[in-house]
Parts: structure tokens; C-alpha cells; sequence
């Protein structure tokens, strides 16, 4: 399993948990079953495209990955807003 | 008492007063872009469209304000695993029959509810138009901006996007067609205008009190409509400019509009640095200046299409406009005299009075 950490507003959404455990082989598969588990939160991160939204981070162990980054057990997913804006 | 909901680039702001006093008394989603709140006058529902940069469209609705507990409506996405997904959403309109409400967005989407706005459902009929991968976007992308139900009948609809022009259906929104006769993109080659899908229409509002008859504000030009959007004619003449963005009308009275022109596309402010409504009361054969009381002098502001509002109506209409510059204006007496609201906002993408 995995270690999904969200920040506000994601957390408010998974329940106000910060930090989760979430079975999955990739980080697509892990935020769907994020997106399963609290339903809330489908939509937010992932788009309808199934693809991460593009102002959205997902850190696996520290590196930028995508929705195919394979994962292993324990691995710690950041999902985080990108660094833009006005 | 007036409430005004005045979205913006960093939040909902409610401004509430009396004649010409405002102060603001709540602030919604901070920090997040705001295009449009309105109020649902039937149920007494508040909607807002709010475009987060990172978590992508959503709208939310509220029962009470005050409380601002604002719930997450359901179902307002394009259909999961394909190519596109959703942009933005631009507007929430009340239906003609209970419980029933639209909301536009972009990729020029239609959503429905049937349950008060807590659950949509994607208009499937419009989204799998054969003409779709034909479609552009505006500069805002290709916004569903306008839907003009007509009174008493809900088969009734009439649809403005940017840039694909107006669509009508005749069955509920089951069936639909265009209704472009008549408008001239002067944006294109003189060879592709009478053909061209590429048809901007930033506004469109139907006289309630006589529903065949719309009126329009398009990219260059100002246009009416008697035989319920089937064809249009221009009524630009008499306006400093055919440009601009947000348009009004008083729905006692099917000859009236109120526009707001700014210079042209490539200069898109107030003409020569002051601040004017201009109003027909006869249907667009001539235009009258109202600009008492608004700024005269150095005022280059930008009025975005949903940011004109309007309370009541007749003589004693009440108009509201904000500009990007942060200022919300008002008249309590359909635009003769104009008063300023607010200033010092962020950025104003949408008035409308609760």
C-alpha cells in the first residue's frame, strides 16, 4: 500500500485525513481508489480524462511522477498544487 | 434592501445596501476565481461557479448564505476516459418547470438539473454534435455563456457560445440547430462569413414579454432577433462601438437593452476614457447615452459579459456593473443617474442581484 499525503483542500475532502493508506500499482490506480474510497474527491485531482489535472504535483518519494509512475509498497505520494497563479 | 453577488478573480463578494450605499457583508471561496453566483428566486438557492487553477470547475450551492456552508453540486463533468475535459462554467439559469435548472460551460457544454441544482446531468444531444471537432473557442475558450429559456414553455431553448454562434431546440434540448442568420463575423475573410461555424457571441438576453424577440451582443456588432432567434439583424448604429460584452434588459418592456461599449477586440476598454451604458427603448433603432454619475474622465475600464446585473424593472430598474478595475457601479433608476457601490475589488467577472 501506499502513503497518500493531501493537503486542505484535498484532505477536508478525504475526511479530514492528511495522510492515508491506498492500494494501488500506479499513482493512477492509487488516486482512483483514493477517488473510490471518499468519493468527494473525484474530480479534483484527477480530470475526466483520467489524467492529473495540470496544475496539480504528484511527488513520488520526492520525484515528479505521472499517472503510469509504478509504485512499491510503502511508497510516500505527495499530491500537491503547482507553484503558479496569478 | 439589495443583495449583489459579485464574483471575482479572488472570491465571492455579497454586497448588500439601500439606495446608494453598499457595503460588503460576506466573502466566499477566497483566493479562488469566482464567474458567476446567482440565486435561484424560486427556491432561494444560492449557486456559484468557481474556477479553482489547480482542482478545475466546480459549482457549489448554499441555502444560506450566511451560514456559508456551500455543498459540492454532483454530475458537472464531460464523460469520463475521453479526450477533453472540463474548462470553466459561465452561467446557472433557472428552467421552466420546477426544480429544473441550466448551466453553460466550456467546451461549449450544456448541464442539466432536475433536482434544484444539487445533481447534472451533460446535455448529450448537444455534446455529440456531428459539427463539434469543427468548433473554436473565444479568447475565454469556448464558453456556453447564454441560455434564454422562454417563459412558461420548456421546450423552448436558445443557446449562445463562444465561438460557435446561437443553437435552438424546439424539444427540451433533445434536438438542436443554428440560428445565425443574419450575423456578420467581420473577423473573417469576406469568402467564409456567410458559412463560417466561427461565431462569437459574447451576449444574448430574450424579452420575457415577448419571447420571439432576443437581442445580442456579438464580437463586433450589436443584433436583434423577432422570429426567436431564427435570424438577426443589426441595430449597431448610433453606439460609439459595436463592441463590448455584457448586456442587459428591462422584462417589462420587449424594446429595451442596455449595452456597454468598449473601443473594439484589440482595445477592449471604455471609449475615450469614460464610463457609459447606453440604452434603447425602441428596440435598437436608437441608442441614448447614460453616463450621469459614472466616471467621465481617464476611465479605461474592461466590463466582462457577466458582470451587468440589473433589479426590478420599468422606470425604477435597478442596474449594477463591475469592471476589472475593482469598481461595482449602480442606478436605482434605470441608468439615468449612476452611483459607485464598490471599489477596490479584485478583478469582476459576474453581478448579479439576488
Amino acid at each position: 500500500m501506499a502513503v497518500v499525503r493531501l493537503r486542505a483542500p484535498l484532505s477536508e475532502l478525504a475526511g479530514g485525513r492528511r495522510e492515508l493508506r491506498v492500494e494501488g500499482a500506479t499513482v493512477r490506480e492509487v488516486l482512483r481508489a483514493l477517488e473510490r474510497e471518499h468519493p468527494a474527491i473525484a474530480g479534483w485531482i484527477l480530470d475526466e480524462r483520467v489524467s492529473i489535472r495540470e496544475h496539480v504535483n504528484v511527488f513520488v518519494n520526492g520525484e515528479k511522477s505521472r499517472e503510469e509512475t509504478e509504485l512499491a509498497a510503502d511508497d510516500r505520494i505527495h499530491v500537491i498544487p503547482s507553484i503558479s497563479g496569478g | 434592501m439589495t443583495q449583489l453577488l459579485v464574483g471575482t478573480k479572488k472570491g465571492l463578494f455579497t454586497l448588500q445596501g439601500d439606495g446608494g450605499s453598499f457595503e460588503i457583508s460576506s466573502r466566499a471561496f477566497a483566493g479562488e476565481p469566482v464567474e458567476y453566483a446567482m440565486r435561484d428566486e424560486r427556491s432561494g438557492r444560492y449557486f456559484a461557479c468557481v474556477t479553482s487553477a489547480f482542482y478545475g470547475p466546480k459549482v457549489f450551492y448554499t441555502d444560506d448564505l450566511g451560514a456559508e456552508e456551500w455543498q459540492q453540486a454532483e454530475g458537472l463533468a464531460l464523460p469520463e476516459g475521453g479526450e477533453k475535459s472540463l474548462e470553466r462554467l459561465w452561467i446557472v439559469t433557472p428552467g421552466e418547470e420546477d426544480g429544473l435548472l441550466y448551466a453553460g460551460g466550456a467546451p461549449g457544454v450544456l448541464f442539466e438539473s432536475r433536482d434544484g441544482g444539487e445533481t447534472w446531468a451533460l446535455n448529450d444531444s448537444f455534446w455529440n454534435q456531428p459539427t463539434r471537432p469543427e468548433w473554436s473557442p473565444g479568447a475565454g475558450g469556448m464558453c456556453t455563456h447564454s441560455i434564454a429559456t422562454w417563459p412558461g414553455d420548456p421546450q423552448k431553448l436558445a443557446l449562445a457560445i463562444s465561438a460557435v454562434g446561437v443553437w435552438l431546440s424546439d424539444d427540451g434540448g433533445q434536438s438542436w440547430r443554428h440560428g445565425n442568420k443574419g450575423l456578420y463575423p467581420r473577423y473573417m475573410p469576406e469568402e467564409k462569413r456567410e458559412e463560417t461555424l466561427d461565431l462569437c457571441v459574447h451576449n444574448m438576453h430574450r424579452a420575457p414579454a415577448r419571447p420571439e424577440r432576443l437581442f445580442m451582443q456579438f464580437h463586433g456588432g450589436v443584433y436583434r432577433s423577432d422570429d426567436a432567434g431564427e435570424s438577426w439583424i443589426s441595430i449597431a448604429e448610433g453606439l460609439p462601438s459595436d463592441f463590448g460584452f455584457p448586456m442587459v434588459i428591462d422584462p417589462d418592456d420587449p424594446d429595451s437593452a442596455f449595452v456597454i461599449p468598449l473601443v473594439a477586440d484589440m482595445d477592449r476598454v471604455t471609449p475615450d476614457g469614460r464610463v457609459r451604458v447606453y440604452e434603447t427603448r425602441d428596440a435598437g433603432e436608437t441608442w441614448t447615452e447614460r453616463g450621469d454619475g459614472l466616471p467621465q474622465e481617464d476611465a479605461y475600464l474592461t466590463i466582462l459579459r457577466q458582470a451587468f446585473a440589473r433589479e426590478g424593472s420599468g422606470e425604477s430598474m435597478s442596474l449594477f456593473f463591475g469592471a476589472t478595475s475593482g469598481d461595482v457601479f449602480g442606478s436605482r433608476d434605470a441608468g439615468a443617474t449612476w452611483f459607485t457601490a464598490a471599489t477596490k475589488l479584485p478583478p469582476v467577472h459576474s453581478v448579479r442581484a439576488a
